[in-house]
């Protein structure tokens, strides 16, 4: 289980903001071994979104080595990453991004119309069973609208596990979402990562954060903290919310 | 990425937003059914003209006497009389490119059967006059030369004659009718021709042998026009030049020196006429591809909208795996499939248009196979054209923005 999925060496990002530089990150190191469930913490302006996106192959650093899967993404074409993209990596984002009146199924199944090696059955298969995974089965026809944002996060859930990606990169996944929902997604994301799943949670809610088994917290371009934590159990915290509402106050 | 991947979202895309797709589309549709309509009416016509005047002999050949100055005074055609009856001969005799020629005198004369009279035009020819006019006995005989010999009181009639001058249900043939003064027998009848392209009723006449008409109505020595057949429609040129050697000879012209005659081919007016309807045409046509512009445009429009509105979805497909070029191919394919659809549904309305039209004129409904081919390569490119911007744009969009875009 100690095999490294991402490493991360001295990684750099600079931006050009007119004639200004902002060094967004300012030499990281990390690397993320498969199978664990890793948040990545920070205050805005701390460097999370810049490592989002370098994590997810969507930017390249300006400096410093970056490996995926053993692949390194330094010097990679726009088509390349895309691949990468692809193959390696499922994304979860705060605003769900479900293709609107298009049904969870053809939501889910998207990622695999980009690999050529998927035929259209094996497609389809693969997405029937991604929403079985995420508890939508039956929901499988609905469109985003007839769904409620918990459902909706689940179809996107469900279409950053299709192509059974190395990592999973979530940005702020709960962050549209309510405690209870919140707590559901997390506990779903739990579920996944005792299957098997590598997953990268990024946020800047600690009580999100306490679910996962590693906390990784940036501040101004720096890791600040690197640390194991203790995660709680989402399905205990739910039964929890569930007690308080049921007790009569007062 | 397949291409059948690639149109199958690019449908699903459009479907998301049919109305819009609809009105999109129908730019192009009102565009190809105006060309279509257009090019077909243009097509229509022109066959109608060259059906007309096939029907009048393609090959036909008019030597007509030429307006002339005489020390510096223009004289009228009328009173030109250049042309006469041997010369008639003369190409009859000489002509290896005509297969038939004739005299011919016109006048016009008051026809009387009876309590019923008609003006009508009489017009003067040898036997083979007939067969050059292309037209056709529907009863009875033609004249005979006996009958040209005798200066004959016999004549063939037309339809509106036999119309104008006969109860429904009595036989011309035998019966004498008066020309002016003349009484003259009706020996023959002509089968309907309808009007030409000019819209004159080519039914109104009546032919008689030629020395009937000079001699006994006009009274002249020279001939109106010289009527000829030509072998072929390929010759025509030919008996034209031979024509004009053989009469400058016998006329005795200097080399230099000004025809007293004109001939004429029937391919001539048929390209006269022919320019005419190909410039109206050509104008109608034109202004209907303009149309066709502005629903590219519109398309053109649309696209660059939509762009916009799915910048996040372009965010998005990128961020799972889409090389630029699949957003690309998926915004083209879009506006390909909007302007080939357009166009099909234009061209199956502009067919149905221009059958209608020319079932209301009267004209041959042609299919014109061009134009439908033609106007499906043209829906492709506007497809094409008009979307590539819009689709680069959409390619060139950094995923991190266009998923952050609100």
């Amino acid at each position: 289980m100690n095999q490294a999925i991402l490493q991360i060496e001295n990684l750099r990002r600079v931006f050009q903001v007119g004639s200004e530089e902002v060094h967004a990150l300012k030499g990281v190191s990390f690397s993320i071994n498969k199978g664990e469930f890793v948040s990545i913490m920070g205050s805005s302006g701390s460097g999370k979104s810049t490592m989002l996106n370098i994590l997810g192959c969507l930017d390249t650093p300006t400096s410093g080595e970056y490996l995926i899967d053993g692949v390194s993404v330094r010097e990679r074409s726009k088509n390349d990453l895309a691949d990468i993209r692809n193959r390696k990596i499922g994304f979860v984002f705060q605003s769900y991004n479900l293709l609107a009146r298009t049904t969870a199924l053809e939501n889910v199944e998207l990622p695999l119309i980009y690999n050529n090696s998927v035929s259209s059955r094996e497609r389809r298969e693969r997405a029937k069973h991604a929403l079985e995974m995420v508890g939508l089965a039956d929901r499988m026809s609905h469109t985003p609208n007839q769904l409620s944002g918990g459902q909706q996060q689940r179809v996107a859930i469900a279409r950053a596990i299709v192509n059974d990606p190395v990592i999973i990169l979530a940005d702020e996944a709960t962050g549209n979402l309510d405690t209870k929902t919140s707590y559901e997604i997390m506990s779903l994301f739990q579920e996944l990562n005792e299957k098997g799943k590598t997953i990268a949670f990024v946020t800047h809610e600690t009580d999100i954060a306490m679910f996962t088994s590693r906390i990784i917290t940036l501040r101004d371009g720096h890791i600040i903290s690197d640390s194991k934590n203790e995660a709680l159990s989402a399905m205990a915290e739910i039964q929890k919310l569930k007690n308080i509402n049921e007790t009569p106050q007062g | 990425m397949n291409i059948f991947n690639l149109i199958k979202i690019a449908y699903k895309s459009l479907m998301r937003n049919k109305m819009r797709a609809f009105l999109t589309m129908l730019g192009i549709v009102i565009g190809i059914s105006s060309v279509i309509t257009m090019v077909g009416v243009g097509e229509s016509s022109q066959a109608s003209i060259n059906n007309q005047v096939s029907q009048m002999g393609t090959n036909l050949i008019m030597v007509q006497r030429a307006r002339m100055r005489e020390r510096g005074v223009a004289t009228g055609r009328d009173n030109v009389q250049s042309l006469k009856v041997k010369d008639v001969d003369l190409l009859a005799d000489n002509c290896k490119y005509l297969s038939a020629v004739s005299p011919v005198f016109q006048a016009s004369s008051q026809i009387i059967n009876g309590n019923y009279n008609w003006s009508g035009s009489v017009m003067g020819g040898n036997t083979e006059l007939m067969g050059i006019r292309k037209f056709e006995l529907a009863t009875g005989s033609n004249f005979t030369d006996d009958d040209i010999k005798k200066y004959a009181k016999v004549a063939v009639i037309g339809h509106t004659i036999v119309e104008e001058l006969f109860d429904e249900n009595v036989d011309p043939i035998g019966k004498t009718i008066r020309v002016g003064n003349m009484p003259v027998k009706v020996i023959g009848t002509l089968k309907p021709k309808g009007e030409n392209q000019m819209g004159d009723d080519q039914d109104d006449i009546l032919i008689m042998p030629y020395t009937t008409v000079q001699k006994r109505i006009l009274g002249i020595d020279f001939v109106h026009m010289i009527m000829g057949s030509a072998v072929s429609e390929d010759v025509a040129d030919k008996a034209v030049e031979e024509i004009e050697v053989l009469l400058r000879g016998a006329h005795k012209i200097k080399d230099g020196a000004a025809d007293d005659f004109e001939v004429r081919t029937q391919a001539e007016m048929l390209e006269m006429m022919s320019s005419i309807s190909g410039m109206m045409t050509t104008l109608l046509t034109a202004i209907a591809a303009i149309s066709l512009i502005v629903g590219g445009i519109g398309i053109m429009n649309i696209m660059y909208v939509t762009v916009t509105e799915r910048t996040k979805e372009i965010g998005l497909r990128m961020s799972i795996g889409a090389h630029n070029s699949s957003i690309l191919l998926q915004f083209l394919c879009e506006s390909v499939i909007l302007s080939l659809i357009g166009g099909l549904i234009g061209i199956v309305l502009g067919l149905l248009l221009s059958y209608a039209l020319a079932v209301i004129q009267g004209m041959p409904y042609i299919v014109s196979t061009s134009a439908v081919i033609l106007s499906f390569v043209v829906c492709a490119a506007t497809g094409i054209f008009f979307g590539w911007y819009p689709a680069k744009k959409a390619a060139s969009l950094d995923p991190i923005n266009a998923l952050r875009y609100e």
